[in-house]
């Protein structure tokens, strides 16, 4: 497996490949049961948000180490509308749309690390990582 | 000069329709058209010889151009070659193979003829041999064109058998089965958030109309990812459910999914169990029947074999 690779997400069939090809990784990053479900959850939020939200982008997805922990890094980033108020759209219960609005802060809790930089008109990349807990 | 041309082409394939026939035909044979079984040389024959007659009498009236409609014909076979090849699960190599091979067979045809034209001297040779390059044209561009043609009916044919295996796959896996009077199950295998959600739902919602069913469990054990999409769905149809007067019972929750489930902060307002068996059990209370262990009654000797 190559260290990063790219994905494009355009179709809910591409947020079903994001999710195998997340799960790959964690396995291959030696995760458990558990820390793998919390990644590839947190990853199939992010994926469906810049394919519903975002209108689309792409999804690099990376294995990393750090004094001896491995982990997977997923950076989702696309060229949609972006959020005018991040502090609102990670609150639980706010959405735009007709989701239940737990997606954005969901993932949050999901992830060891998680970035977001977004601001209207230029799009929206969220970064998050997990690491082995075991 | 495509008169011209085509003509003199024409005439070459039509001189020599039984070689071209024989060596396209080795030449499929050898590039193992048959070796898997799936066409059998009876049918090949037939396809090949029936083809190169059509094609032929395209050549012969005038066509160079295969969108013209002297190859009409000669599309529709190669449609239906290609389609039935394309449903027996031929690879696109051993699809266009059909047409490709074609080639050298034709510019073998083609050179016989220049030496023919050769062998009676003077200006038939110069003449034939500058024809050669544009021939050589005319028959690479014709045959090129009907090999994307192959490809683009064998796609097209690929394309449709998996629209209908994805039909097939959304049928098979939302049975809803019956376990006891009034009791009903959904065992739910694979990812939930596709249009299946929508079949899933309006069967089970059906079936509890049809059965008048009390309680309905929704066993989740085969869905590998419950995110908040997949919950909205289970909500919505425990909310549906509710209304036709059935209750829902969710099993098969895993211990990562619950702690995920706990993370994301999505809770499903309903009666959740561990196992099938679990929420069978729930459900039999609730309507009033309860699993007792029976004295064991030994089996009369007589009769066993
Ligand atoms: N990539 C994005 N581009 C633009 N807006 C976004 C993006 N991601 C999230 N948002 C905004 O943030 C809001 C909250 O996102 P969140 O994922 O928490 O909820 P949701 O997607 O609406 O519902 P769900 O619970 O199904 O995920 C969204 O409704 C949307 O307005
Ligand atoms: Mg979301």
């Amino acid at each position: 497996m190559e260290a990063a690779a790219v994905f494009e997400i355009r179709s809910s069939d591409d947020v079903v490949r994001v999710r195998q090809e997340v799960r790959a990784r964690a396995v291959a990053a030696g995760f458990g049961l558990v820390d793998q479900t919390k990644i590839v959850t947190a990853a199939s939020e992010l994926a469906r948000n810049t394919l519903d939200h975002g209108g689309g982008g792409a999804v690099r997805v990376e294995s990393v180490s750090q004094g001896g922990r491995r982990g997977v890094r997923l950076t989702f980033e696309d060229q949609g509308p972006g959020i005018p108020d991040v502090e609102q759209a990670l609150k639980d219960g706010f959405t735009t749309g007709r989701g239940l609005g737990l997606g954005l802060g969901g993932s949050k809790r999901l992830s060891n690390e998680f970035a977001i930089d977004s601001a209207p008109g230029r799009g929206t990349r969220v970064t998050i990582a997990r690491w082995n807990s075991r | 000069m495509a008169q011209n041309g085509s003509g003199s082409v024409a005439q070459a394939v039509a001189a020599h329709q039984d070689e071209i026939f024989s060596e396209w035909l080795a030449l499929q044979m050898e590039s193992g058209a048959l070796r898997s079984g799936r066409i059998k040389e009876a049918e090949l024959r037939t396809q090949c010889r029936a083809f190169l007659e059509v094609l032929r009498e395209g050549l012969a009236e005038g066509g160079t151009d295969a969108d013209a409609p002297v190859f009409g014909r000669a599309k529709e076979m190669l449609t239906e070659v290609s389609r039935s090849r394309g449903m027996q699960g031929f690879t696109p190599t051993e699809t266009a193979a059909f047409v490709f091979s074609l080639k050298r067979p034709m510019f073998n045809a083609l050179n016989r003829a220049i030496e023919a034209a050769a062998s009676e001297g003077g200006g038939a040779v110069r003449a034939a041999s500058a024809a050669t390059a544009r021939y050589t044209w005319d028959v690479t561009l014709l045959l090129d064109q009907l090999g994307l043609h192959t490809m683009e009916v064998f796609l097209k044919t690929r394309e449709e058998v998996i629209a209908r295996q994805g039909r097939e796959i959304s049928e098979l896996s939302t049975p809803v089965v019956k376990l006891w009077d009034g009791v009903l199950a959904l065992p739910l295998i694979g990812t939930l958030d596709s249009e299946r959600t929508q079949v899933v739902m309006e069967n089970l919602l059906q079936t509890i109309v049809d059965q008048s069913a009390e309680i309905a469990i929704i066993d989740i054990t085969g869905v590998p990812t419950v995110d908040t999409l997949t919950a909205q769905h289970l909500l919505k149809t425990v909310a549906a459910a509710r209304l036709m007067g059935a209750d829902c019972i969710v099993s098969g929750i895993r211990p990562q999914i619950a702690q995920t489930m706990v993370h994301l902060g999505v809770e499903l307002d309903v009666t959740s169990k561990a196992t099938l068996a679990d929420a069978f059990r729930v459900a039999l209370t609730r309507i009033g029947r309860a699993v007792v262990k029976a004295p064991r009654v030994e089996a009369p000797a007589a009769g066993r074999r």
